[in-house]
């Protein structure tokens, strides 16, 4: 069994907090809409070195032109090189200027966000009632209509 | 990531993820999900592959009219990770047969890792120590796996686990350096622990953690679960 198998065996049926029912927001015309990348991969920018820490549910600004960030997810359990030959392979900040070049999406949005996955609280209290709401306002008020969620 | 997904969609954004695990994505039941059978650490499945991170990206927000929700899609196409056939690299000879094996390695990589930096102009060492203290953390590792503490060396807790990613990162941006592509997910990493003096050192390191009876929280994640 390759490691990605083994780690995927044994995370695949943790349990998850039930949403009920399952909330829909109707998304612009892609054409028209403003894309921003949430990521949960754990990224800082450059010279925020500190670690993230499990059952750290905060989340981090990422500059929109920032591309010189660090991987600072704790865990080892993931390949690491592809993000170190190319970030686009986790925040694919670079694909979306295009696509708002070529006229896909309408633009891309000031600044990406960043959390750390991995958790392992069940309820997710502070993501659901704390960061998670503040996360949101934040992409909203720079008018942000579209989220890409992106893992490790 | 899919619990995220929830709070923002009923925040008023519309989502749409990708998903690695779809155990999980099957479970937390999030609004919109790409499944993609990519490696973990490769949402977008080809590092370098613009065409492809493009076919990904459409693919996702192909979904996004949607509302028939949650809607969890597979990607077509399936990439796995490589652990087990480690990257072959060649390392540079013994330079100064006064130094320990792992150190003599640290230096000799510099001029590989130089060059991945001046390529792509960013690094993921610098969490504890930049590239010039690389050696200095891999000598500390290498008396945790003669016996020394963690304390005694000046890596109590967490910082053990942030020294031990600098390392890791010097070693397989070298990697990629001297690979001159970009390799399967985890052959660099196999390269590291499995090929190198410094990788077998940490690996000894964690062992004796273990066998010191360190927290869990500590030994466990200085190494990949894999080596």
């Amino acid at each position: 069994m390759s490691a990605d198998a083994a780690i995927r065996d044994r995370l695949s049926n943790l349990p998850a907090p039930v949403f009920d029912p399952v909330a829909a927001t109707t998304a612009p015309p892609l054409s028209e809409a403003r894309v921003a990348i949430v990521t949960t991969a754990g990224l800082r920018p450059a010279g925020e070195i500190d670690l993230w820490q499990p059952g750290d549910f905060s989340f981090t600004v990422l500059p929109g032109d920032a591309r010189d960030l660090q991987l600072s997810h704790f865990s080892p359990n993931f390949d690491r090189a592809g993000f170190a030959a190319d970030l686009n392979v986790v925040l694919p900040a670079d694909r979306l200027a295009e696509l708002a070049a070529d006229g896909t999406i309408g633009s891309v949005a000031a600044n990406h966000l960043s959390f750390m996955g991995a958790q392992t609280d069940e309820t997710f209290s502070t993501l659901r009632l704390d960061t998670g709401p503040a996360a949101a306002k934040l992409l909203r008020d720079d008018g942000v209509d579209v989220v890409l969620l992106t893992p490790v | 990531m899919g619990v995220l997904a929830h709070v923002l969609e009923a925040a008023g954004l519309a989502t749409v993820g990708i998903s690695l695990i779809r155990g999980q994505a099957e479970t937390v039941r999030a609004p919109r999900m790409l499944h993609c059978q990519f490696p973990l650490g490769r949402p977008l499945g080809r590092p370098n592959d613009p065409a492809f991170q493009h076919d990904v990206l459409r693919r996702a927000f192909s979904l996004l009219p949607r509302t028939d929700v949650p809607v969890l899609v597979d990607h077509p196409d399936v990439i796995d990770d490589e652990t087990d056939a480690p990257l072959a690299c060649s390392l540079p000879p013994r330079f100064d047969p006064e130094l320990p094996a792992a150190l003599d390695e640290v230096a000799g990589l510099r001029t590989a890792y130089d060059r991945q930096l001046q390529r792509t102009g960013r690094t993921l060492v610098g969490r504890v120590a930049g590239p010039d203290g690389v050696g200095d953390l891999v000598a500390r590792f290498l008396r945790v796996a003669d016996g020394a503490s963690l304390d005694e060396v000046g890596l109590s807790g967490r910082n053990a686990i942030a020294a031990a990613q600098d390392v890791r990162a010097y070693y397989e941006e070298a990697a990629l350096a001297l690979a001159e592509h970009t390799p399967a997910a985890r052959r660099a990493e196999s390269w590291f622990y499995t090929a190198t003096e410094t990788g077998r050192a940490l690996r000894a390191a964690r062992d004796r953690l273990e066998a010191d009876g360190v927290d869990r929280n500590v030994w466990y994640y200085l190494t990949p679960a894999s080596q």
